[in-house]
Order: C-alpha cells, then sequence, then structure tokens
C-alpha cells in the first residue's frame, strides 16, 4: 500500500496537515470571534484547517505515483556543521566576542565541504574574519566587543 | 510637477555622489552574486538588510534596487560563459549563448546581452515613471476590500507562475500566512504562537526567515552534489557587434522588451516567464528556427530584453501598491520598513524625492551595468574561477552577522537554523521556498485588511463581490488558478520550466 505512494508527496502532505493542525488547535486557545468581530483565533484557525486540508491533498496526488529517481543523499556533515554553526554564533556571540565566533565560525563552516583541507579552512577562516572584523565592526560600527567577556575582557 | 518636473527631481537625488556610490556599490554587488554560484539577490539583499538600516532611505533602497537588477546582467553572464544561468530567468540565456561562447562569438552574446539589457532597463525605467503615478492615485481610492482581494490575487497568480505542484505552492503561501501571524495580534494584543518567549512577541524576524531558506537551505541543497565548474572561456576578444548583427537584435530586443515589461508586473516570477515567453516568440518568429539551440543572437536578445524589462517593472505594484510582485520585491518591503515608511500609494506624495530618485537611479543603474559589464568582462571571467567551496563559508558568516546586527537579538540568529532545516526539508519534498516567503510578508496584511473589511460589511463577505474592483480582482485570481490547473497549460508549464531545473 504505502509502496503505490510517492514518498517525497507523503512526507511533504504529513508536514503541511501537522503544521496546519498545530496552528488550528493552539488558535482555538484564542478569542475566535464572529465573521463581524473576528478575534485573534480566526484566521489561524481558519487558515490551519486549510492546511491541513491542502496537505491530505499533496498526499493524495502522490498515489500511484511513487519516485522513480532516488534523492541525493543529504550531505549530513553540512547539515551538522552548518546549523552547529548558526547555533554557535548565537550561543557565543556575546559572551566570547566578535573575533573569536567569527574565526571559529568560518573555520567549522568551511569544513561542511568535503573538498575543504583544515589548512585552507583555515586560511578561508582567517580572511574572513579579518574581513567581517573590517566591514562590520570597523566600517559599519557594530556594537559588540572584539574579544568578550569570557575571555576575561 | 509634470513628468519632467519629477524626474528632474529624482535625478538632483539620483546624482548626488553618496547616492551614485551607493547605486554603484548596489549593481556591482548585484553583478557578482549573479556571476558567483550558489547564491542569489534573494539571499544577499536579505543579507545586506541590516547593514542598509544606518543609511538614508533614499541610499538604502536605491542600492537594495541595484542588487536586484544588476543580478539580472551577472546571471546572463554565467549563462553565456559556463552554461549554468546564475539567475533561474538567465536560464533561456544558457542555450544559445553557451552555443555562441562555443563558437568564439562570446564577445557577441556577452555584448548582445548588455546592450538589450540596457535598453530594456531604460524602456521599463520610463514605464514605470510613467505608470506609477496614475497607479498610485488609483490606488488611494483603495479601502480594505479591495487590498485584500489585490493580495489574494498577488498571491495566487504567483503560484499560477511557480513551476512544480499548485497545491504544494498552494501549501506554501499557507504555512507562510501562518508563520506570518506568530507575534502579537495587531487588534488585541494576544500574543499567539509565541510559545511564550518574549522575543516572538514582534513577530519572526523575515530577515532570518528568508536568509535561512534561501541562504542556509540552499548551501545544504548544494553540499549535496559537490563538484567544480569548468570556465571553457578563458578571455572574451569582439565585444563589438557588426552592423549584420546589429539589425538581426533590434526586433527582438524591442519585442523582448514589449514582452517583458508586460509580464513583469504580474506577481510571481514574472521575469522568468517573460524570458521563456520571449524565447518561444523569436523561434516561431524566426526565418530559420533550425538555427536555434545552436547560437541564434536572436535567442539571446530576446530573453534577456525580456528579462530585464520585468525587473524593471516588476517595482510598478511595490511602489504604487505596497504589494511586492514576488520574494525580492518582498525584502524591498522590509526595506522600506526598516527605514520607517510604508511602501504604497502615499511614498509618490509624502516622499516625491525618494520615489522619483529610485526610479531615476534605476536608469544611472543600468547605465553603471553596461559601463561594468562590457569593459570589464575580464574581470568577471575571473571571478567565475573562485570555487563555491570557498564562498558558502562566508554567505553562512554574513547572515549570521546581518541578522545578529539588526536588533542585537541571538533569537533571530537561532531563527536561521530553525529555517533553514525547514527550507531544506522542504526544497528536498519538491516543495518552492518562494510562495513561502511571499505568504510570509503578505500574511498581516492579509489578516488586516480582511478583518478591516468584515467590520466595514458588518460580517457579511458578499462585500468583496459587491464592490467592483475587489470583484474584478478575485475574479481575475480565480482566473489565474484555473488556467494554471488547466490540463492544456499543466503540460505547457512543464515544458516551459523543465529547463530550468
Amino acid at each position: 500500500m504505502l509502496a503505490k505512494f510517492s514518498l517525497r508527496d507523503l512526507l511533504a502532505g504529513g508536514i503541511f496537515v501537522l503544521a496546519g493542525a498545530y496552528f488550528a488547535l493552539e488558535a482555538l486557545n484564542y478569542e475566535v470571534g464572529t465573521p463581524f468581530r473576528m478575534g485573534p483565533g480566526f484566521m489561524p484557525l481558519l487558515l490551519g484547517a486549510v492546511l491541513a486540508a491542502l496537505g491530505i491533498g499533496v498526499a493524495g496526488t502522490g498515489w500511484q505515483k511513487p519516485d522513480r529517481e532516488k534523492p541525493l543523499p543529504p550531505s549530513w556533515r553540512g547539515i551538522v556543521l552548518i546549523i552547529g554553526v548558526v547555533i554557535f554564533f548565537g550561543a557565543t556571540i556575546r559572551g566570547l566576542g566578535f573575533v573569536p565566533v567569527v574565526f571559529v565560525a568560518a573555520f567549522a563552516s568551511a569544513m561542511a565541504s568535503r573538498l575543504n583541507s583544515p589548512l585552507f579552512a583555515a586560511l578561508l577562516a582567517v580572511g574572513l574574519t579579518v574581513l567581517c572584523t573590517a566591514i562590520f565592526v570597523i566600517g559599519l560600527g557594530m556594537t559588540v566587543p572584539w574579544f568578550g567577556p569570557w575571555l576575561g575582557q | 510637477m509634470d513628468i519632467i518636473g519629477f524626474l528632474g527631481l529624482g535625478f538632483s537625488v539620483a546624482l548626488d555622489p553618496i547616492n551614485i556610490l551607493y547605486c554603484f556599490i548596489g549593481v556591482l554587488l548585484g553583478t557578482l552574486v549573479g556571476v558567483l554560484p550558489g547564491i542569489g539577490p534573494t539571499a544577499t539583499i536579505a543579507m545586506l538588510l541590516p547593514i542598509t538600516f544606518s543609511l538614508s532611505p533614499a541610499a538604502a533602497l536605491i542600492m537594495l534596487a541595484g542588487i536586484y537588477y544588476g543580478a539580472q546582467y551577472g546571471g546572463s553572464t554565467t549563462a553565456i560563459l559556463i552554461n549554468l544561468p546564475g539567475e533561474s530567468s538567465s536560464a533561456v540565456t544558457a542555450i544559445d549563448g553557451y552555443q555562441m561562447a562555443k563558437n568564439g562569438r562570446a564577445g557577441h552574446a556577452l555584448a548582445t546581452a548588455a546592450l538589450g539589457s540596457f535598453f530594456a532597463g531604460t524602456v521599463g525605467t520610463l514605464l514605470l515613471a510613467f505608470f506609477a503615478p496614475p497607479l498610485a492615485r488609483a490606488a488611494l481610492n483603495f479601502g480594505a476590500p479591495e487590498y485584500f482581494a489585490l493580495i489574494v490575487l498577488g498571491l495566487l497568480v504567483s503560484i499560477a507562475l511557480a513551476h512544480g505542484s499548485i497545491l504544494k505552492a498552494l501549501a506554501m503561501i499557507v504555512l507562510g500566512l501562518l508563520l506570518g501571524m506568530v507575534g502579537q495580534d495587531i487588534y488585541t494584543g494576544t500574543p499567539r504562537f509565541t510559545f511564550g518567549i518574549r522575543e516572538l512577541y514582534s513577530g519572526l524576524n523575515f530577515v532570518s526567515v528568508a536568509v535561512g531558506i534561501f541562504g542556509v537551505a540552499e548551501i545544504l541543497r548544494n553540499l549535496e552534489n559537490e563538484k567544480g565548474r569548468d570556465v571553457m572561456v578563458k578571455s572574451v576578444s569582439n565585444l563589438w557587434l557588426g552592423k549584420e548583427e546589429f539589425k538581426r537584435i533590434i526586433a527582438p530586443v524591442i519585442r523582448g522588451t514589449a514582452l517583458g515589461s508586460v509580464l513583469g508586473i504580474l506577481p510571481g516570477g514574472g521575469h522568468i516567464l517573460a524570458s521563456f515567453a520571449s524565447y518561444s516568440a523569436e523561434k516561431r518568429l524566426s526565418k530559420n528556427p533550425a538555427e536555434f539551440g545552436h547560437g541564434a543572437i536572436e535567442g539571446v536578445a530576446g530573453p534577456e530584453s525580456a528579462n530585464n524589462a520585468a525587473a524593471q517593472t516588476s517595482f510598478i505594484p511595490l511602489m504604487t501598491l505596497g504589494i511586492p510582485a514576488h520574494p525580492v520585491m518582498a525584502l524591498m518591503v522590509g526595506a522600506f520598513i526598516l527605514q520607517g515608511i510604508t511602501p504604497g500609494p502615499n511614498v509618490i506624495n509624502d516622499q516625491p524625492a525618494l520615489f522619483w530618485g529610485i526610479i531615476a537611479s534605476m536608469w544611472i543603474g543600468n547605465l553603471l551595468l553596461v559601463m561594468l559589464n562590457l569593459p570589464l568582462i575580464g574581470l568577471w571571467v575571473k571571478m567565475l574561477t573562485i570555487p563555491y567551496r570557498a564562498l558558502f563559508p562566508a554567505i553562512v558568516l554574513f547572515a549570521c552577522i546581518g541578522c545578529y546586527s539588526i536588533n542585537q537579538n541571538i533569537f533571530d540568529v537561532f531563527a536561521i537554523g530553525f529555517f533553514g532545516i525547514v527550507g531544506y526539508v522542504l526544497i528536498r519534498l519538491g516543495c518552492e521556498p518562494a510562495p513561502l516567503l511571499l505568504g510570509f510578508v503578505l500574511g498581516p496584511l492579509l489578516e488586516e485588511h480582511l478583518r478591516r473589511a468584515m467590520i466595514i460589511s458588518r460580517g457579511d463577505p458578499m462585500i468583496f463581490l459587491e464592490r467592483p474592483i475587489s470583484a474584478t480582482l478575485l475574479g481575475l485570481a480565480l482566473l489565474a488558478v484555473l488556467i494554471a490547473v488547466l490540463p492544456s497549460i499543466r503540460r505547457k508549464r512543464k515544458e516551459v520550466f523543465v529547463e530550468e531545473d
């Protein structure tokens, strides 16, 4: 039964149904109101229901149309490193300061590519740190310490 | 004041040395991202939005606009030289432009693209100058029902022009609309979908959403399949067109400009559609259609003019109605708002210097682009050799730093990561990200106008059909969806968009 479905459509539809259901159910906690005086919950309830219905439709269109080509495998290394860099940046920018955070972030994101050697990544990180500090901190006067309080400054 | 007077005012703003400088930076950056792989104008403008915060409104908007139409020029350079369209709208240019380059006529192809684009840009800018004021005047009479209908039209037409599944595009719009509702309700102040997080009370930061979906998700996508690219043409010579070629491109350029100007106003990927439409028109009108696909100069001239004209006229709905026609224009709305200006019909009267200054700067920008692109083509050819693996770390960093610098809010940075993942998963599942961003930007407006219209009508939805303008707009929206799902058109859409993937 499942094999007859397009997995991509099924998953996409599932995501839409879940998201729609979340918004619609959460909207019930707010005042829904009447069409004349709509409350904060009216639109999200309506749109959430529409989204869930569209999700069922999307899953349905995949019926009898199993995916023919196999998608490329995701680059787990890329996902972990890139998303990790974004979280690292947010979590440490105040504490560590601009220069160390940018250097580490640049190095780690460069390593997300299998084609980059650690040496190339380090060189790139030095270059990007200089460039970003020049543009954002010196040029645009961004209010952020060069080295943050965690480093005893 | 008449149009000459207004344009005079515009040029006095645009020719201010500071504004020329920012216009130059804008078109330079635009060409750069058009040429460089894996980064488009949407992500670039999103990343640079925070930087423009410290500039004057005119300088900020002139620069951001320059990035957008500059990218159209740069995109054609990569299309011609390495058969990789830098921008989706240059996909058609690659067909014949690359063949010309292979035959040693790269210089001719590039010159044709630049001259055609310049002509189209000039005409598009003039159209904007002539049509914006009357449209803005008409829009001043628009009430909530008309605006609601207009937004619905904009959203639905954008899916008719998108490629891929229409149901998925619809679902992405609705998801975008819902995400736009996160934050405090405009009328009652009730916080919605905030998980009790204070940072979410003012809504999701749309720079984070845009950078996550168009920047980070795209990087994750590109990391799946890493490969270098070959630059076949190492040097370009012979940029001057002969008399014979000049004659051949005149008609296609004019036709392309006309097509592009009209289609550019449509919401969605007007400029993409314009270049495809122009290509097939030229092929049909040509005396020897067999030459198409093997280096027909008309196949470069028409589409390039069309996409540039469309890039220019797509500013019309934004400047007159405040309604963005596609994601880049949605970001421009954000730029206006960051500067404390609500885009819409009032801008032309309240800020005439800004309005006409932006329009005049577009012509100057187009002139700068011709100068940048033809004599300096050697520089851009060198740029083509920068590998993607050296570029994407810079994109990640600029995204994080840019988002953080808007409000010094680390939550905005985490949001990039979240939307990067969400965007990546959805793109992998065959959902286009553009409708989501459009929905996200228009969501709050849609809700506001709907609620206001329903209060005016005391809860009677017939108000949308009783007022002639809103009824017409909604009728057009319905028509757009019907046409898009018609079987014959569906097949055509598949043919048209198949080149893009």
